[in-house]
């Protein structure tokens, strides 16, 4: 009896999760094997490595990789080196301290897609939006963001969001460093960017590692953004890894090719995912 | 001796302004969707953008009347609600189990139940949508409860499980030797203690499924869509609207990110797993 | 018959074998503690009499019931936690009344036995206050308070003192000890520091490495050590130990032959030092600790050995004086080369 409890207390987590990964993961991959399409679902048959060939030859599959990464990479970047430079601006008290942690953690709590809106059409369209104004202001012609630069676009809005997050991680951690380090340093007369260089950044080190994981986990799979703004284009200009996925599922109604992309996002996933649990595992007592 | 008057040095003062500068930027789009939100269409898209006017409610009204705003927002509260108490009901005695029973495999299991969270949702899309399709449950709550609930499972057993295990054992032994049965052990004594914890968690996941716009969009339409949906369909303008698209958004996101603003410790402990304390 | 019997009890954490076959009896109306360094068990052996550990090989016996198998809530035995362990979202009312709500007693016999052990303990002004608004001291009453409420059959004390400070531990000591003498309950007290067990016990149990040492009464064991570990735990400052070999003339001053690799033990205050060239050691003061009441003189002899002696009187002696020490032979305790007491201590006159 002492041993069946905690057990069965686990079992309804344990099972549910098991399926919700099972599940999914070979059905991804049986249909990625098959023809299946959910407009003709009497086309049957073996297809072997042909969803794959497919999905790979796709004229927007290099695009839609390389956005990926770009989108990735550029809302990392951005989202780290801006959120240290917060989290070191905040990190000693000054007035108004308490209501501009709040102020900055905000935009991360506003849904994808009013988020998507918000810059669309109040931030950067090109007649009313308040970039354009800035732009007339100084003499100089508004730029059609969403037209011209949408990968840009879709970067700003994203980055915007996950500034926050970083930001509040990375105050987070400053919080917990040894004040009385920093007080020897000082007698030991290190100056600001010494500091910074041999105290600060060292112990963000880590919260800066777990910041790339979580968002590669996070951004691999922006869709919100991109749907409800530039649908992926113009052309494919726009699109990522999980919107192709979904135009091959929904759109073109193939789930085989679709399923193949799937996994080929999965592998990608599964990579930082490796790493992630490897800092995580760490930390967990 | 008389002390000295401390002097405010510039860096101070310099520090300060740049921090709330920068604040004020980057709080700015809100702030403008907050504003926007009250204005009539006219003054909304006038040029230059004005920001003293008188305010009027008659974009919130004008929301609902056009696009039957109260059922969307209905079924947001549903599907969030429903899917965090679904998820309490599962996590809680999971959490409970893994605090208070370790075994070797206790940490294993834990680290597995966070990986499941890993994977992109698009991974999944193809065969939860053919399923939902199969079994008539496309554009029904239903669906949206289930997905929501596994896809915040295991933010919420991982963050009960550190509320609970900070729990101290012998308070627990010692209600054991007062003569408790283990449930009036969890309800009488644990769930008191751990109430503020069990609270913080549920804010963090309704707030996360409040904002879930992935599923949503792709499993939803007409009957039961969220919010997050509604707002994706004004994606394309009909006309002036920007200030019913601000009306209507300040609605979706009003609660949330005040809800937010309280959940912001919980959001650093569960969306980091915790490896940032 | 024996209130609680004890009888090979075994335990292990894993591969760690914590308890080792232990046979103890206690006797109803006695207070009994439990004593020894960091790890020897104690601490587990009062879980396992609390039934919050499972043994793993033995049996427990209250008022001849075999209770090995039985759950902790029907053992009937109260304990109070190091950390006291209090409910932080009750009232101290509640606390201390939480068991009988459990088993479902009648409200007004609640109460009466909840002021009744409020009254004993002074905490009758606070009954409604949570633990957060208490201090160390006050939540340790209620925590014994809570123990008294279920007039169990045994009181299992936790080292209940070791997170109190000084002043306060010595004041709630003498509070246990009246406790004690007023309610006459059965009660086991496990603690590291000896100087509770030797004011608090009718007996002590000396536990090493989950074996236990020896057991009798507090001046039984200073007096009558079994083996070398327990001489040297119980008494401050230590016992001195010093090997045979490194007395030279010993037996001849004790009369008595040593056994080979033997020890001689002798506490501090049956060694008196004489000025240079008198008593039995010659050796040079180390180091001298006035404290009062009595001065603590350390002495390094010529073999390098250092001992320590104990006088009332103040001296004037400084480190680096020679000095002689005279030996009482008469207190002086024998030990093997294994520790174990050679020849009975003869008692002291």
């Amino acid at each position: 009896m002492k041993r069946l409890l905690p057990r069965a207390l686990l079992a309804p987590a344990v099972i549910t999760l098991f399926l919700w990964m099972i599940v999914p993961l070979v059905m991804t991959i049986y249909f990625s094997l098959i023809r299946y399409n959910l407009m003709q679902p009497d086309v049957e048959g073996f297809a072997g490595l042909e969803n794959f060939e497919f999905f790979v030859t796709d004229p927007s599959f290099i695009t839609a990789v390389a956005n990926t990464f770009i989108l990735l990479g550029s809302v990392v970047a951005i989202s780290v080196v801006f959120g240290v430079g917060l989290a070191l601006l905040i990190d000693s008290p000054f007035p108004g301290r308490a209501v501009v942690r709040v102020l900055l953690i905000s935009p991360f709590f506003v849904m994808p897609t009013v988020n998507a809106l918000l810059w669309k059409h109040m931030m950067l369209s090109p007649i009313y939006g308040v970039f354009a104004q800035i732009w007339r202001l100084f003499g100089a012609e508004p730029i059609d963001w969403m037209t011209d630069y949408p990968l840009f676009s879709v970067i700003l809005m994203v980055a915007w969001q996950w500034l926050p997050f970083a930001t509040l991680i990375f105050v987070t951690s400053l919080q917990s460093m040894n004040r009385e380090q920093l007080e020897a340093a000082r007698m030991d007369g290190a100056g600001y960017l010494q500091e910074l260089r041999y105290l600060y950044l060292p112990h963000l080190a880590r919260p800066i590692a777990v910041v790339i994981m979580i968002e590669t986990i996070f951004l691999l799979s922006v869709f919100a953004e991109i749907f409800t703004t530039t649908g992926g284009g113009p052309g494919d200009a726009s699109t990522n890894l999980a919107f192709l996925i979904f135009k091959q599922a929904l759109l073109n109604f193939d789930a085989g090719v679709a399923s193949a992309g799937a996994l080929f996002a999965v592998i990608i996933a599964n990579i930082a995912a490796v790493f992630l649990i490897r800092i995580v595992g760490k930390s967990l007592d | 001796m008389p002390r000295r008057p401390s002097k405010v040095s510039a860096r101070f003062v310099i520090r300060t302004a740049v921090a709330w500068l920068v604040t004020l930027v980057l709080f700015f789009p809100l702030a403008w969707l907050v504003l926007n939100a009250f204005k009539t269409e006219q003054q909304a898209i006038s040029i230059p953008p004005l920001f003293v006017f008188t305010p009027t409610f008659d974009n919130f009204i004008e929301v609902q009347r056009r696009s039957n705003y109260l059922l969307f927002a209905e079924n947001s509260l549903i599907t969030s609600v429903a899917s965090t108490l679904l998820g309490l009901a599962i996590a809680a005695p999971a959490a409970y189990s893994m605090a208070f029973f370790r075994t070797k495999g206790t940490r294993g299991l834990l680290m597995w139940m966070l990986s499941t969270k890993m994977m992109p949702a698009v991974g999944a899309l193809v065969p939860i949508y053919v399923l939902a399709q199969k079994a008539v449950l496309l554009d029904t709550r239903f669906a949206l409860i289930v997905v929501f609930t596994l896809s915040n499972l295991p933010i919420m057993v991982w963050m009960l499980y550190s509320y609970f295990k900070d729990i101290p054992r012998e308070i627990l032994e010692a209600a054991h030797m007062d003569g408790a049965t283990l449930w009036q052990e969890f309800y009488r004594v644990l769930l008191p203690i751990g109430m503020s914890g069990i609270s913080s968690t549920s804010l963090l996941c309704l707030v996360l499924a409040w904002n879930e716009a992935f599923w949503s969009l792709n499993l939803t339409s007409a009957k039961a869509g969220t919010l997050a949906a509604l707002i994706a369909s004004y994606s394309s303008p009909e006309g002036l609207f920007w200030a019913k698209l601000s009306a209507a958004s300040l609605l979706a996101i009003g609660p949330i990110v005040v809800f937010g603003w309280f959940s912001q410790r919980q959001l650093v402990q569960g969306l980091t797993f915790g490896a940032v304390k | 018959m024996a209130f609680l019997q004890l009888q090979g009890v075994e335990k292990f954490f894993g591969d760690l074998r914590a308890i080792k076959g232990i046979d103890l009896t206690i006797e109803k109306g006695e207070f009994v503690v439990f004593v020894g360094p960091s790890g020897c068990g104690k601490s587990t052996l009062l879980r396992l009499i609390a039934g919050l550990e499972d043994l793993d090989g033995g049996t427990i016996h209250l008022e001849g019931r075999d209770i090995t198998r039985v759950p902790s809530a029907k053992r009937d035995l109260a304990m109070v936690f190091q950390s006291y362990a209090l409910y932080p979202h009750m009232t101290v009312f509640e606390n201390m009344s939480f068991a009988l709500k459990l088993a479902k007693a009648d409200p007004a016999v609640v109460k009466e036995k909840v002021d009744r052990a409020a009254d004993i303990l002074n905490l009758g002004p606070y009954l409604q206050r949570t633990p957060g608004q208490l201090s160390g001291g006050q939540r340790q009453r209620v925590a014994i308070g809570r123990a008294i409420v279920r007039s169990p059959k045994i009181f299992l004390f936790d080292e209940p003192l070791s997170n109190l400070d000084a002043a306060l531990r010595g004041q709630t000591r003498v509070e246990i000890a009246k406790l004690h003498r007023d309610l006459g309950a059965t009660t086991i007290y496990v603690t590291h520091d000896q100087v509770e067990a030797m004011t608090l016990a009718h007996r002590v149990v000396v536990l090493r490495d989950g074996k236990i040492e020896q057991v009798g009464t507090p001046l039984e064991l200073y007096d009558k050590p079994a083996n070398r570990f327990v001489a040297q735990f119980i008494g401050t400052p230590q016992m001195n130990v010093v090997a045979a070999a490194d007395l030279p003339q010993i037996e001849s001053v004790l009369g008595t032959p040593v056994p080979a690799g033997g020890f001689i033990g002798m506490r501090p205050e049956s060694l008196s030092v004489q000025p240079a060239g008198q008593g039995h050691v010659q050796g040079k003061v180390d180091l001298v600790e006035a404290l009062g009441a009595e001065t603590l003189i350390y002495v390094s002899t010529e073999r390098g050995t250092q001992i320590v002696a104990r006088q009332v009187l103040r001296t004037s002696l400084h480190a680096g004086d020679p000095v002689g020490l005279e030996i009482n032979s008469a207190a002086a305790h024998l030990f093997d080369a294994q520790g174990q007491v050679a020849a009975p201590a003869r008692a002291t006159s």
